[in-house]
């Protein structure tokens, strides 16, 4: 019995190696420059080249845009195991991701964890068509580490809620077609208890966006503004009231993403850029300093490598992983500021360059400045370190 | 190769756990310091043979379990935990690793069996100076009519004293490290010892013009330097294995009093101070248990990258078991510095267990080595 699925887990992966080897084109096994390399998909979808959209053309129609999703949402139907193969061989050869997407990774699964099954079909099979780009609406002016204590308000008029109020850090809400939104929907229950989950179209009457400019220079992020926004009560998803437990379940998926779990990307390993910058003497660096602070960062990314596939692994035994999300956020985003950081002090002059007439220097020192927000974003480091005390060590309030 | 236990090795640590708390646990070891510093007790380490642990990384034609690392890394895990003493580590783990991977038949085989079944117990004497440094050995072999003379200084032996034979690594006059079994009670051998901050006795050498013959050089010409590195590499890692039963060991306790010590009214885990220190130290535990697996499976699956898995394993665990002893101290506050509770046990083993094979800075070093810079 075993060795049959075994057996035909072999033959899916030489059949898709085949396919992969046949059907990706060139370039687009090829690392990104950056997020504006993404294609997003949408209503407004824009391919930045021919590649990029015969790629995505192709893993549309074999259903890979979401390969584990049910094929009745439109995704592949692929088993767990299978799943990982594919993720295998597309890292194998390089084989970029077809669409950048928040509703695969983020609410995706709360929607088949929370939503009803019309939702299901509506939006589900809109995201593995790549027609849908959205956007999350959570944090607020005055609701960011405290996020529970937000303001934006959606009152019941008989036939659709009407919303007002205020989003901040709503990446790519000015080029998004619907956001997800934590809103308040009873202001007299403690505060965890008043909150609902809602879809809203960016179209609607009423919302607005601005760019928020970062210390990068640059940043997907905006200011979303609802007034006097009608939305359509079928846009509810769970219980009225009960939006808190669906946004502490997609924060998982979200701290996850952005710790990095799961990322393909091929870094370039730091000793080697260490390699092409600074003195060595018989093939050492002789900054002994600075070596022994690259070691102890290359230490940890390797370890923490390994730590993620431990959990993997155990998850599959069966084991539950929810709770180490904020340890995966937490560890993954400390590991990457201070990679950065190290970053810099190998670069020396070099990694400072801001504009130049050379157009790839630059990017250095901006990336430098995004990844301060990582350890601020999806979470504080200080949230998710309170939430590993209380939820992991059982530490008294 | 998942890094998960299998069911197999979730019994042997499952049985581990329970025949160690029922018949050493920590207490023990305050018990035999306090008796003029017993090495270890004889009793427990007849059962610990009869339990089969002396037998996991022997090979079946030795009548061994073969069990492999993983299983036999969850005994040490587990005697971390509970400060076990026992010439486990240094009999089988080293003695053992040196045998089984030598092709001098004739040793093995008078050997093995004996360290097996407890019998006998070998010592390896390989450190000369104040730091792990195997590349700077100085003790000599010259080459005689029938063998070698053994001529050099020894320190750090782990359970010397009164070990049947040492395992003596030597540089010949070709200036290559070979390996040779010589019986203790050999002539020209003189065995000192003394007591570290872990309340261990560790013994010294000093081999004066020690006749031994070619039979008793447990490596062969050229292969001296590989093995004598594959033991090192099984060391750092099986002591890692050790140093996590320490970290959970003296981490556990630590949560538990913070969960139940009371000052200002307010239980001290219930302060953000105390608590983000608490959650740092769970994440870097994280990365030792992976790294801990990740290592033992390399060995019974011959790893490649072995030299990187064994320091990546003795310099993560050295670093944490620093700061989660140093943390589990400071938490406890007062009564943690005073000998009534066993914290400070943790805490000064961890020093001695940091020395041996290689303290963080070695291993950081060699992995920025293995990695070319």
């Amino acid at each position: 019995m075993e060795t049959t699925m075994k057996t035909d887990l072999e033959d899916f992966r030489l059949e898709t190696r085949k396919w992969l080897e046949e059907n990706c084109p060139p370039s687009m096994r090829k690392p990104m420059k950056d997020a504006s390399d993404y294609f997003w998909g949408g209503r407004n979808a824009t391919f930045h080249s021919e590649d990029q959209k015969i790629w995505f053309e192709r893993m549309l129609e074999k259903k890979w845009i979401v390969p584990y999703w049910d094929t009745k949402y439109g995704g592949g139907g692929l088993s767990r195991e299978e799943n990982n193969i594919l993720t295998q061989e597309m890292t194998r050869l390089g084989c970029r991701k077809p669409i950048f997407s928040f509703g695969i990774s983020m609410l995706g699964p709360a929607l088949h964890k929370f939503a009803n099954e019309e939702q299901k079909m509506r939006f589900l099979t809109e995201i593995t068509a790549g027609k849908t780009w959205w956007c999350q609406g959570y944090s607020e002016p005055n609701a960011g580490s405290d996020l529970a204590g937000l303001q934006t308000k959606a009152e019941d008029k008989g036939d659709h809620y009407l919303v007002n109020g205020s989003k901040v850090w709503t990446s790519y809400a000015n080029k998004a077609d619907w956001i997800f939104c934590l809103v308040r929907t009873d202001f007299d229950a403690p505060k965890h208890n008043g909150i609902s989950f809602l879809l809203i179209d960016m179209a609607t009457e009423g919302v607005s966006t601005r760019p928020i400019k970062l210390i990068s220079g640059k940043s997907p992020f905006c200011e979303t503004f609802f007034d006097n926004v009608k939305v359509p009560k079928e846009n509810l998803i769970g219980n009225l009231n009960e939006g808190w437990s669906i946004a502490k379940y997609l924060l998982t998926h979200e701290r996850q993403m952005i710790g990095g779990v799961g990322e393909t990307d091929q870094k370039r390993a730091l000793h080697e850029i260490a390699k092409d910058y600074l003195p060595q003497r018989e093939g050492q660096l002789t900054d002994g300093v600075l070596r022994s602070e690259i070691a102890v960062q290359e230490m940890n990314d390797s370890i923490f490598e390994y730590t993620i596939q431990r959990i993997m692994d155990e998850a599959k035994t069966g084991v539950n992983a929810g709770a180490l999300s904020s340890f995966f956020k937490y560890y993954g985003t400390e590991q990457n500021v201070s990679r950065m950081e190290l970053m810099t002090a190998i670069t020396g002059s070099d990694g400072l360059v801001w504009e130049s007439d050379d157009q790839d220097a630059g990017n250095q020192a901006r990336l430098f400045c995004r990844s301060k927000g990582n350890t601020i974003e999806g979470g504080t480091s200080e949230i998710q370190l309170g939430i590993i005390a209380k939820r992991i060590l059982n530490l008294p309030s | 190769m998942a890094l998960t236990l299998n069911e197999e090795q979730k019994m042997l640590k499952d049985s581990a756990q329970e025949f160690l708390a029922m018949n050493a646990p920590v207490e023990q070891f305050r018990t035999l310091r306090d008796d003029n510093y017993t090495p270890f007790d004889q009793d427990l380490w007849r059962e610990i043979v009869e339990m089969g642990w002396t037998a996991l990384t022997i090979p079946e034609e030795y009548n061994g379990l073969d069990f492999g690392f993983v299983g036999l890394g969850q005994v040490l895990e587990e005697m971390g935990k509970n400060l076990t003493k026992a010439p486990l580590f240094s009999s089988i783990v080293l003695g053992g690793t040196a045998l089984v991977n030598s092709t001098n038949s004739k040793l093995k085989e008078a050997w093995i069996p004996e360290i097996m079944n407890g019998n006998k117990r070998i010592a390896l004497a390989q450190d000369e100076a104040t730091y792990f440094d195997p590349s700077k050995i100085e003790t000599t072999a010259t080459k005689t009519a029938n063998g070698y003379l053994l001529n050099g200084q020894k320190k750090m032996i782990i359970d010397g004293e009164r070990a049947d034979a040492f395992l003596v690594v030597a540089k010949t006059d070709e200036k290559e490290t070979a390996l040779f079994l010589v019986d203790s009670s050999h002539k020209g051998i003189e065995i000192s010892t003394e007591v570290l901050l872990d309340a261990g006795t560790y013994a010294a050498l000093s081999l004066n013009q020690v006749e031994v013959t070619v039979n008793d050089r447990v490596s062969e010409p050229e292969k001296g330097e590989a093995l004598l590195k594959l033991v090192n590499n099984t060391a750092a890692i099986c002591l890692s294995a050790e140093m996590m039963g320490m970290i959970h060991a003296a981490y556990g306790q630590t949560i538990a009093y913070l969960q139940e010590r009371q000052q200002f009214g307010k239980r001290i885990g219930s302060y953000q101070a105390l608590q983000h220190r608490a959650a740092k130290l769970f994440c870097e535990i994280e990365l030792c248990k992976s790294i801990v697996i990740k290592a033992l499976k390399g060995l019974d699956e011959g790893a490649e990258n072995l030299d990187e898995l064994a320091s990546l394993a003795k310099a993560k665990l050295g670093l944490t078991l620093k700061e989660v002893s140093n943390e589990a101290m400071q938490m406890h506050g007062g009564i943690g510095v005073t000998d009534d509770v066993n914290i400070g046990f943790y805490f000064k083993r961890a020093r001695v267990a940091q020395r041996l094979f290689g303290d963080y800075n070695y291993h950081l070093d060699r992995y920025a080595q293995l990695n070319q810079y």
